[in-house]
């Protein structure tokens, strides 16, 4: 076992300079550390010019994504032994402007997220005298992987669709609609597909799969984009098909 | 690119990388996957042989023997074996994706990801194994 390891980290300060570079640490190796341990060691004993986001340190937040080695992670629950003997790169998430060292910008997920409305939508709210909207086990299993989501945007940062065309509404919104779609007491469909069945919705995404593939909380957004191709193309057959559309 | 993206404009020291035109070399899956888009090209050129081939049945027992020892020049010979391997990559990957678009519940459960691939595989070797009885049966 090494006592330590060296960290390369994407350092970007706008003020002085006009393309990130790297920036080397050498950081105590200890097994029980994650990659976010080596950051905040970094910040408190090293550098404490070093910006980068976290909070919960128990992949719930998903406030501490970043590429490490060149994948997607969440660096609360990548362990720097799993990257022995390093050097370990840790860099900002890809398709995201960077604001200043790993510290990227989410404001066009936060605006494509408010798109695909991800809350419970209903025609008619039935009054509170009448109770709670009741679910059986087998309804809540409908749903409930895409609702493990945390936003951390690691499936953004593994789709090149999403690189290649910022305006694609990407993989974890669509997981997130496909939520409240499967949701039995939700009324919202309709109005969800006029955005997802546009152009910028489903139909960019060329099933790369890598989404899938870095999610730390197995919510499957490529599976999500996939099914709901099928919804689409089947409501897009039944409404030139039927008289009077799909009603 | 299509727009581009608006919440950079009032912030020019943010920094964007542009997406590299070697992307698709940058890890394993990146790469197979253009191969997989690849494999259409190779599957047109499948179907285009077969129109080709109808042609020349319906053209008469002599353009028909003139399309079979053409097919059996070695620089088709070598061109349909790479198209058949890309054939086969494409039959494969697409097979074992079925499962993240088709999601079949049985009884309020969901049936496993392995057994709607086994079923697809299942399907292709015996419409394989019927296609290949009718054209063997005669010899």
């Amino acid at each position: 076992m090494p006592s330590t390891v060296a960290l390369a980290v994407t350092r970007y300060r706008p003020e002085e300079e006009s393309e990130p570079t790297f920036q080397t640490y050498e950081v105590p190796f200890r097994k029980d550390w994650v990659i976010l341990d080596a950051l905040n060691h970094v910040k408190d004993n090293l550098d404490g010019s070093l910006s980068f986001r976290w909070s919960c340190r128990m992949g719930v937040c998903g406030s501490c994504g970043m590429k490490v080695n060149g994948t997607p992670k969440l660096t609360c629950a990548t362990f720097l032994s799993d990257y022995l003997p390093g050097p370990i790169r840790v860099e900002p998430l890809d398709h995201f402007p960077v604001v200043r060292d790993l510290v990227v910008d989410l404001t066009d997920f936060m605006r494509k997220l408010k798109q695909v409305k991800p809350w419970i939508i209903r025609n008619e709210e039935k009054p509170l005298s009448e109770g709670e909207y009741l679910q059986t086990p087998d309804q809540v299993d409908m749903y409930k992987q895409f609702s493990m989501c945390i936003n951390c945007m690691l499936c953004y940062s593994a789709c090149p669709i999403y690189g290649l065309e910022p305006s694609f509404i990407g993989p974890a919104a669509i997981a997130l609609a496909q939520r409240y779609n499967m949701d039995s007491r939700d009324q919202g469909a309709a109005e969800r597909l006029k955005i997802l069945s546009e152009h910028d919705g489903i139909w960019q995404c060329t099933f790369v799969g890598e989404c899938t593939k870095v999610c730390p909380k197995h919510v499957d957004p490529a599976g999500a984009i996939q099914q709901y191709k099928l919804t689409a193309a089947t409501h897009w057959v039944k409404a030139l098909l039927l008289p009077g559309g799909t009603r | 690119m299509s727009t581009e993206p608006h919440y950079t404009l009032y912030h020019p020291r943010w920094y964007r990388r542009r997406v590299s035109v070697w992307w698709w070399l940058q890890n394993r899956s990146y790469t197979a996957f253009v191969l997989r888009e690849l494999t259409s090209v190779f599957v047109a050129f499948f179907a285009v042989v077969y129109l080709w081939q109808l042609r020349a049945l319906a053209q008469g027992p002599e353009a028909y023997a003139q399309f079979l020892a053409r097919l059996k020049t070695p620089r088709l010979l070598a061109l349909d074996t790479v198209a058949f391997l890309f054939v086969l990559f494409h039959a494969i990957t697409w097979f074992n994706l079925t499962p993240k678009a088709m999601v079949v519940r049985l009884r309020g459960k969901r049936v496993p990801d392995w057994a709607i691939v086994g079923l697809n595989y299942a399907a292709w070797f015996v419409l394989s194994g019927v296609v290949a009885f009718i054209l063997l049966r005669g010899r």
